[in-house]
């Protein structure tokens, strides 16, 4: 049991001066996972980070990493592997001299170190780039090459600070999939700090996510988009309408729930042109389209419900729908919230199939 | 196309005046100094260079600007180091405090070191009971030089220090690298050019220093003249000769490092591309 965990939390509060940074914070991760930490840009997740690390001090609570307390194990003793946002390549050394330095710090036999920064380079795809100086790289590049740098000396545990804030849209998406397949080769435990929640569902194992200095919630990509147990993870998650007194919209009205507000996300909205087929129409509402936009794989509408905008879309071989045309909206499943709980309500038409049937 | 004439003509204007301020300002005096140093024939201007005095003068002014300039490094090194990598109350007063140098007068920095370590002070009695003496003597000059040129060094590299940010610090830290190592191998490179740029500032400065030295040194003949001091001695005994032709070794020293100086900021530039 006192092992299940290879790292963790219990009870840690940091502030800054009378800023809170964190609040409370418990979390326990397993050994071999790919952790993704996410959160809007303030919410503590940089923080929890950097404690892990020791670059930051816990003012109390304990940081546990395979089975010990590590609150007053200096950073540099701690055997973590730290990609920085920046990189920070030590720019007057060369991509050699960078992957070596931890090899060099720790002694390691010339020898050896020769073989493992190879060895390194092999697994980042860079070998041949061994004399250029990082300013002679491009942005994936020094990625690669921070991420060699960290795990030169065999650490423990990755820790990745934003590790694709500083390149280009194309490439992070390609530095996604490399990174997700690198980690699982090396088999390092690791944690990554993001705010893009594309990024953490992609990648992660598991999600922590950070707003205010709180964890809100824990879980797999998909228990956090299919069962947000707080409002600001509801809303956080996916691309969301939020309305106000749900239970007005049809197929709703016999939801039994105390909370008003309830997000509304594109994928549980179904939009059909007049003529189309309505397989439940006394659970479908009616709504006019007030704009269209052309979002590569999608339309995407917004579209006017009983005074309320909701956010859906169409695919591109759907018939098109028009500014100012009269559309039935079919609502599959709202999340609902009040101040303190997150609560996931289907259409009645979903909920109590028997209805149906007239 | 109106402005763009005007411009031009501001332009050439701007050259003219500078050009003409430089001439009037700096080529003219520095022509006067090498005429007149050399006005009586070369014979005159090596007796007035290797005269005894001259060349103690010239001794004692390479003593304490070596010395100035090491004690500087290291103090200048140390202050920028914890001024920029470490948060500190009191940071900003530290900061303010080195800069004190470049606002005091000179002359008021002299008066200080003899009101503090003078017979006047509190602690001559120990000072003379150590046999140590500070005021008209070779210590009360290096320490005045030593005042008037320690900001140089630290105002050079903090600026540096501050853009560098500390990313690259701590991931060395996190890799176990030493304090000594992360410097050598991270920082240095970093602060090199600005910091030796720093020290060939600090040099000229310290060569020559007259008003602070000029108050402590108490003006003894081969003992505690520096070259400034030796200069300003022959000109009040009407030897002009012999004063330019010193005047005109401190000129050499100060092109030497002016020269010094503009491939230190070409590498520098060049380095940081």
């Amino acid at each position: 049991m006192e092992h299940k965990y290879y790292v963790e939390m219990r009870g840690v509060n940091k502030s800054f001066g009378s800023f809170q940074a964190s609040k409370d914070i418990n979390f326990g991760i397993e050994k071999g996972k790919l952790i993704g930490l996410l959160g809007p840009s303030g919410s503590g997740k940089t923080t929890i980070l950097r404690m892990l690390a020791g670059l930051e001090t816990a003012d109390n609570g304990d940081i546990i990493i395979d089975g010990k307390v590590v609150n007053d194990v200096p950073a540099s003793k701690r055997g973590i592997g730290f990609v920085f946002q920046s990189y920070a390549l030590f720019r007057y050394l060369t991509v050699y001299e960078n992957v070596a330095f931890g090899l060099k710090v720790q002694k390691w036999p010339k020898a050896k170190i020769k073989e493992r920064v190879a060895e390194m380079l092999e697994l980042v795809g860079l070998t041949g780039l061994e004399k250029r100086y990082p300013n002679q790289l491009s942005g994936g590049q020094r990625q690669r090459i921070a991420f060699a740098r960290a795990l030169a000396p065999q650490p423990q545990l990755l820790l990745l600070d934003e590790p694709f804030a500083a390149v280009d849209a194309k490439v992070r998406q390609e530095l996604r999939s490399w990174l997700r397949e690198m980690i699982s080769t090396v088999g390092v435990t690791s944690i990554f700090v993001t705010h893009d929640q594309d990024e953490a569902i992609e990648v992660a194992d598991e999600i922590i996510i950070t707003n205010q200095g709180k964890i809100e919630q824990i879980g797999t990509p998909k228990d956090i988009y299919k069962q947000p147990v707080t409002p600001f993870v509801a809303q956080f998650i996916g691309q969301s309408s939020i309305v106000e007194n749900f239970q007005r919209f049809a197929g709703f009205e016999h939801a039994n729930n105390t909370a008003t507000h309830a997000v509304v996300r594109p994928e549980y909205v179904a939009v059909t042109k007049k003529e189309e087929y309505v397989r439940y129409p006394i659970h479908t509402e009616e709504g006019v389209i007030e704009q269209t936009a052309f979002r590569g794989s999608e339309i995407e509408l917004k579209i006017r419900v009983k005074d309320t905008v909701i956010t859906a879309s169409r695919l591109l071989d759907d018939k098109p729908v028009e500014v100012g045309e009269k559309v039935n909206v079919f609502i599959y499943r709202v999340y609902a919230f009040d101040d303190k709980k997150a609560y996931v309500i289907e259409n009645d038409a979903l909920a109590h199939p028997d209805s149906v049937i007239i | 196309m109106n402005q763009r004439n005007d411009s031009g003509t501001v332009k050439w204007i701007l050259i003219v005046i500078s050009a003409l301020f430089l001439v009037v300002m700096l080529i003219l005096p520095l022509l006067y100094v090498l005429i007149t140093a050399f006005r009586e024939g070369i014979q005159i201007y090596l007796e007035a260079v290797t005269d005894t005095y001259a060349l103690k003068s010239i001794q004692l002014t390479l003593e304490a600007t070596v010395l100035a300039v090491i004690t500087n490094t290291i103090f200048g090194l140390f202050a920028a180091w914890c001024i920029t990598k470490f948060n500190f109350g009191g940071k900003k007063i530290i900061s303010t405090l080195i800069d004190l140098p470049l606002t005091v007068s000179p002359i008021i920095a002299g008066l200080i070191f003899v009101l503090t370590y003078g017979r006047q002070s509190a602690l001559y009695p120990f000072l003379k009971s150590a046999h140590i003496s500070i005021i008209y003597a070779v210590p009360g000059i290096v320490m005045a030089t030593i005042f008037v040129t320690f900001p140089f060094i630290s105002r050079e590299l903090i600026p540096v220090l501050t853009a560098q940010g500390t990313d690259e610090e701590e991931a060395a830290a996190l890799m176990g690298a030493n304090g000594w190592t992360i410097f050598r191998r991270v920082t240095f490179p970093h602060i090199k050019w600005a910091f030796l740029y720093g020290i060939v500032l600090c040099t000229a400065r310290a060569m020559g220093e007259f008003g602070a030295v000029s108050v402590l040194s108490g003006h003894l003949r081969g003992k505690t003249n520096t070259m400034p001091l030796y200069i300003e001695l022959l000109y009040q005994g009407y030897d002009f000769t012999g004063a330019f032709a010193i005047s005109s070794i401190l000129v050499v020293m100060a092109i030497i490092i002016l020269i010094l100086r503009s491939v230190l900021e070409y590498r520098g530039k060049k380095n940081e591309e």
